[in-house]
């Protein structure tokens, strides 16, 4: 049942790894398209915990390095990715039950989760902008996943909650 | 959590370190080969709903069309017939060189189903055709408009394509103009007219604005073969600290709206794909 589970949230990865740069790529702004994969570990780290959350971060973050357009070191979306499940994971006591506070979460999440790529970036010497133009990013980055939240939230947050193994009474 | 972070670190280590023969690229070339067909098949599915927004043409904007494009046609016709002259000169330096060198690059048309959103703060896209079609990394990759970049990965079916436009992207330039050699670098920024800066080698000579720069061509035709239009002088600066004239061109290629790309491969090339070459044989 685990082996059922983990399948699913891998498939809904993959699903929103391919949407975001086969179908997003057309309404992009800049370039920047909405961060469906950084959305959907928000929404298992508000569903189902911090672990769960940092682990298909993890995935999430991998998939999104090596899945084909990609041309950047390795690893750099797994590390910003866990620590933004991390992170979700720690306040979901407070957000999950109030719409404001979820897109809080989910904007706070997109800038941290932007942010630290684009940190390994300069310490790697690896795709590198100027800091206006990393904020300009950045910025358009989270504006484009609060505007989709409403849209995608709900239905992560259905599906992760779905998802969870059943739990004991006490 | 703790083992998680490691995780990351080790990974990124590994991939920073190892350069082309790192570990982690088997696994990047197995993800590349399940995702890139999915890819390829969302692009398929979701081009029709692309060319909806077409349809909501409103009239004022037509007419506007109608009155841009007969201006060009009469600018067009004007150019036609001056250029016979010209054209005949061409014939015959094209003949010498091709005799010179019996070369002849052959095309492979692709598609392009992915683009890199510019959260990973590079330039990249994902072309349907791979080494099955015989597409190698480092080939030249073209569109109707002149160069677009080169190829850095493949898997079977599909192929990985770094935009000149990305910062990492270095591309040797020749003034159309005077024939000077330079660098093109790209800017990776993700400002609305995508840019490059052109660094001369001779720092006595000042670009011209306007003056279209081709590629100089490297060895082999790999990365970049030679003579593919890459953009126009679009303006032009120095510093008092520096020598050297530095331009900033303005490329041929709308790096946001590609759709079908050509890549160079040697011409005689086996693959699932009709080649097309120069001569339409």
């Amino acid at each position: 049942m685990a082996l059922v589970r983990g399948l699913a949230a891998l498939v809904i990865l993959l699903l929103a790894v391919v949407l975001q740069v086969a179908v997003f790529g057309y309404v992009a702004v800049d370039g920047v398209v909405p961060d469906l994969a950084l959305l959907v570990v928000v929404a298992a780290a508000l569903a189902r915990g911090p672990q769960f959350a940092a682990v298909l971060g993890f995935v999430g973050g991998l998939l999104l390095d090596v899945a084909p357009p990609a041309d950047h070191v390795a690893g750099r979306w797994a590390l910003a990715f866990v620590v933004v499940g991390y992170l979700a994971g720690r306040v979901r006591q407070d957000a999950r039950d109030s719409t404001l506070s979820a897109l809080a979460t989910v904007a706070a999440c997109s800038f941290v989760g932007t942010s630290v790529y684009a940190l390994t970036g300069l310490v790697l010497d690896d795709g590198a902008l100027a800091a206006g133009e990393m904020l300009r990013v950045v910025g358009i980055s989270v504006l484009w996943d609060l505007l989709v939240t409403p849209l995608v939230l709900p239905l992560l947050l259905m599906g992760f909650r779905r998802l969870r193994p059943p739990q004991l009474g006490y | 959590m703790v083992l998680l972070l490691l995780a990351c670190l080790t990974v990124l280590t590994l991939d920073a370190r190892g350069g082309t023969d790192s570990p982690v690229e088997p696994l990047r070339a197995a993800v590349g080969s399940v995702v890139g067909p999915v890819e390829s098949g969302t692009a398929v599915a979701v081009r029709p709903f692309r060319k909806l927004g077409g349809y909501f043409g409103s009239n004022d904007k037509l007419r506007e069309q109608v009155a841009t494009l007969s201006a060009e046609n009469s600018r067009l016709r004007g150019q036609v017939e001056t250029q016979p002259l010209d054209r005949h000169r061409l014939a015959e330096l094209d003949g010498l060189t091709r005799t010179a060198r019996h070369t002849g690059y052959s095309l492979v048309a692709a598609r392009v189903v992915a683009v890199g959103p510019s959260q990973s703060f590079s330039r990249t896209v994902t072309i349907d055709a791979g080494t099955s079609s015989g597409v190698r990394p480092d080939m030249t990759v073209l569109n109707n408009d002149g160069l677009v970049g080169r190829v850095v990965r493949t898997t079977r079916t599909t192929a990985t394509v770094l935009l000149i436009v990305d910062q990492d992207s270095v591309v040797g330039g020749r003034l159309g103009s005077n024939l000077e050699l330079g660098f093109l670098h790209g800017r990776g920024a993700t400002s609305k007219a995508d840019q490059l800066d052109l660094d001369l080698m001779d720092s006595s000579v000042t670009p011209a604005r306007g003056d279209v720069v081709v590629t100089w061509g490297s060895d082999n035709g790999a990365p970049y073969v030679a003579g593919i239009p890459i953009g126009k002088v679009a303006s032009v600066w120095s510093t008092p600290r520096e020598m050297a004239k530095h331009a900033v061109i303005t490329p041929f290629v709308d790096f946001t709206s590609l759709d079908v790309v050509g890549v160079v491969v040697p011409s005689g090339t086996h693959g699932d794909r009709e080649l097309i070459t120069a001569g339409g044989r």
